[in-house]
């Protein structure tokens, strides 16, 4: 066993073991920060396989992670309200029937996005990446149907066939489980012929087409997978806040996703989920002691950034062993 | 709608997208010049608002305000650029984005620390608060289209700087080729350091400007940072002349876009819908045309780096 994999089944065990320590300490809330760590992870797990694997800096995830939000949240409130959403269809408070849908209209609308984005490459597609998203937010905001700048509150969290949702642990348990096939999908997808070349892509595109790979078409796949686990994190997000508001589409919100992989470690399987741990638990002892608490935050990034390169997992297990 | 109306909001659109430009040719010049792209340009916008309406408030005068706004923002571009913008040049554009974002966690927090969470109020100065009769009968703010005027001088100014003195003429060859630049022996770390000083005090410039028609808070430039992404994008990264043209597109489509478009749906919708649907379209407009843009011009329309 490799450091690297040493040092990432670590940390998911760490994930893991903090509800069960909570629910010994009778501290339900610290089972509710466990889930937003997994949620989270699992949405920056998603940026990871275009971030990473592809080097494709988007700036626009949150997006995705807002589709996801509204799936739930839309179809939840149809069948709260038993109201048909579409073409006679009802809503529906089964949750993997949201995560099904926003994967699928946040891979089409990701389609579209990147069918346009990557033609573009650098900043360019940063900042094409990021306008498409600010596009989704305004929309949000200035749309009525679906509470507009106030948000959508879901009354009852959606429901997990033999699962009682309502329990926070199991609640986790769900998410927790969503991580871990993510995580295995990116440890698929990166030792795949098809991740090879992703990463050649990344590497060095000349060289790729030399050998008669056009990178367009893989990025492409990529963004769509990419954004398909993001929005199904938004889903669990949405369920766990029991509420969706256009700040889940915020650039902030798609700035945030870049920095958990930054301060895991960019490309790492387990880079994501050392990163929203970290961030959580920054999020959480910075913010009990001050306000102003992203004013540290945004120091220690900075200092991250410019001193500190490869993240915790870069820092725990080495540099990984092709750049 | 009258012809009033829509010379009006022209004029609305003009002043929005010259307010645009400030912010844009500054972000533009640094990625030009420098090679990096700074999303702390929306915090200098910010210094400059609040840095104007204070220094208004304690003196009573807003000329001397938007005088400490070009200072105090052309001097906080200056301590970023020594203290940590510099050591970004190098860096891939990963790196840049979240350095910068993290200035922004700064700045926004820490103005927020100093003055609070309530907006701030700027007057306009009383020499610019009457009103001038337009051609149709409505009235139209002095300030406006002082502001436009600003901006025209701006771009004039810039075009002049870049294209006819010694300090354009450096900014030019720093762009094209900085080893050389620097062999010739021009100290290309004060030149950066100057370039992206120019490039704050315009967002201050703008930050001041925009202060006297909204109010001054926290956050204030964030949504004009994305729209001047916008217009560079359109324009081509790097030119002067395509943040011009993008920032009057985007301007005038978006103002125009707000306006005309819930009237549009009007004719075929009931008015409480067609407003609904034309507000939401509207604000997603300029994003419609920067792709459509992209998909003939992917390098933008005047791209220096084609």
């Amino acid at each position: 066993m490799s450091r690297e994999t040493a040092v990432s089944l670590a940390f998911l065990a760490l994930l893991l073991a903090l509800p069960f320590a909570a629910q010994a300490l009778d501290e339900p809330f610290y089972i509710t920060l466990a889930t937003r760590m997994a949620i989270l992870a699992l949405a920056a797990t998603g940026l990871n396989i275009a971030l990473g694997l592809g080097g494709l800096v988007s700036f626009g995830h949150a997006a995705f992670f807002g589709i996801g939000g509204y799936a739930a949240g839309i179809l939840a409130t149809h069948a709260f309200n038993n109201e048909p959403l579409l073409l006679g269809l009802p809503g529906t408070n089964q949750m993997i029937v949201m995560w099904i849908v926003g994967a699928a209209v946040a891979g089409l609308v990701a389609l579209a996005i990147g069918l346009i984005s990557l033609r573009t490459s650098g900043v360019y597609f940063i900042m094409i990446t990021l306008a498409f998203a600010q596009m989704i937010y305004y929309f949000a905001i200035s749309w009525p149907a679906y509470g507009g700048e106030d948000g959508l509150s879901i009354y009852v969290r959606n429901a997990f066939p033999g699962v009682n949702t309502l329990k926070p642990m199991s609640f986790f348990l769900i998410c927790y489980a969503l991580l871990l096939a993510a995580l295995a999908l990116f440890w698929r997808l990166r030792d795949s012929r098809f991740g090879a070349a992703l990463q050649a892509g990344r590497q060095n595109p000349v060289r790729l087409a030399a050998v008669g790979i056009a990178p367009f078409r893989i990025r492409l796949v990529a963004f769509v997978a990419s954004g398909m686990v993001t929005a199904v994190a938004g889903a669990l997000f949405a369920d766990l806040n029991r509420f969706v508001s256009p700040s889940m589409l915020s650039w902030h919100m798609s700035g945030e996703l870049i920095v958990l992989i930054i301060l895991g470690g960019v490309g790492r399987l387990a880079g994501a989920v050392a990163g929203a741990m970290l961030y959580v638990l920054f999020e959480f002892v910075l913010g009990g002691m001050t306000e102003h608490w992203q004013l540290f935050l945004g120091l220690i990034l900075l200092a991250v950034v410019l001193f500190a390169r490869g993240g915790l997992i870069g820092l725990l297990a080495g540099r990984p062993r092709h750049g | 709608m009258s012809l009033a109306l829509f010379i009006e909001q022209l004029l609305n659109g003009l002043q929005f997208g010259v307010m645009l430009f400030l912010m844009a040719a500054g972000l533009t010049l640094i990625f030009g010049v420098m090679g990096l792209i700074n999303l702390a340009h929306g915090s200098l916008f910010m210094v400059g608002a609040f840095a104007c309406a204070s220094v208004a408030a304690a003196t009573g005068s807003f000329w001397l305000g938007l005088a400490a706004s070009l200072a105090a923002a052309a001097a906080a571009g200056a301590v970023i650029e020594i203290l940590v913008i510099r050591r970004l040049y190098d860096r891939d554009h990963l790196d840049q984005v979240l350095a910068t974002f993290a200035l922004i966690l700064i700045f926004s927090e820490g103005t927020r620390w100093v003055f609070g969470s309530f907006p701030l109020y700027l007057d306009i100065p009383a020499l610019l608060s009457g009103a001038v009769h337009l051609p149709g009968g409505a009235q139209y703010p002095v300030y406006r289209l002082a502001v436009i005027g600003v901006g025209i001088l701006v771009a004039v100014g810039l075009y002049l700087l870049i294209g006819r003195t010694r300090l354009g003429m450096r900014i030019r060859a720093g762009e094209s080729d900085r080893e050389m630049i620097g062999a010739l022996g021009v100290d290309i770390r004060t030149l950066y350091t100057l370039v992206f000083a120019l490039g704050a005090a315009l967002a201050g410039l703008a930050g001041a400007m925009v202060g006297a028609l909204q109010s001054v808070q926290v956050g204030m430039g964030e949504p004009v940072l994305i729209l001047a992404f916008v217009v560079i994008v359109i324009g081509g990264i790097g030119s002067i002349k395509g943040a011009l043209v993008g920032s009057i597109l985007v301007g005038v489509t978006d103002t125009l876009g707000r306006f005309l478009l819930p009237a549009a749906f009007g004719l075929v919708m009931e008015p409480s819908a067609a407003a609904g649907v034309g507000a939401a379209l509207a604000s997603m407009l300029i994003y419609v045309v920067m792709a459509l843009i992209l998909a003939v011009r992917p390098q933008g329309l005047f791209s220096a780096h084609a």
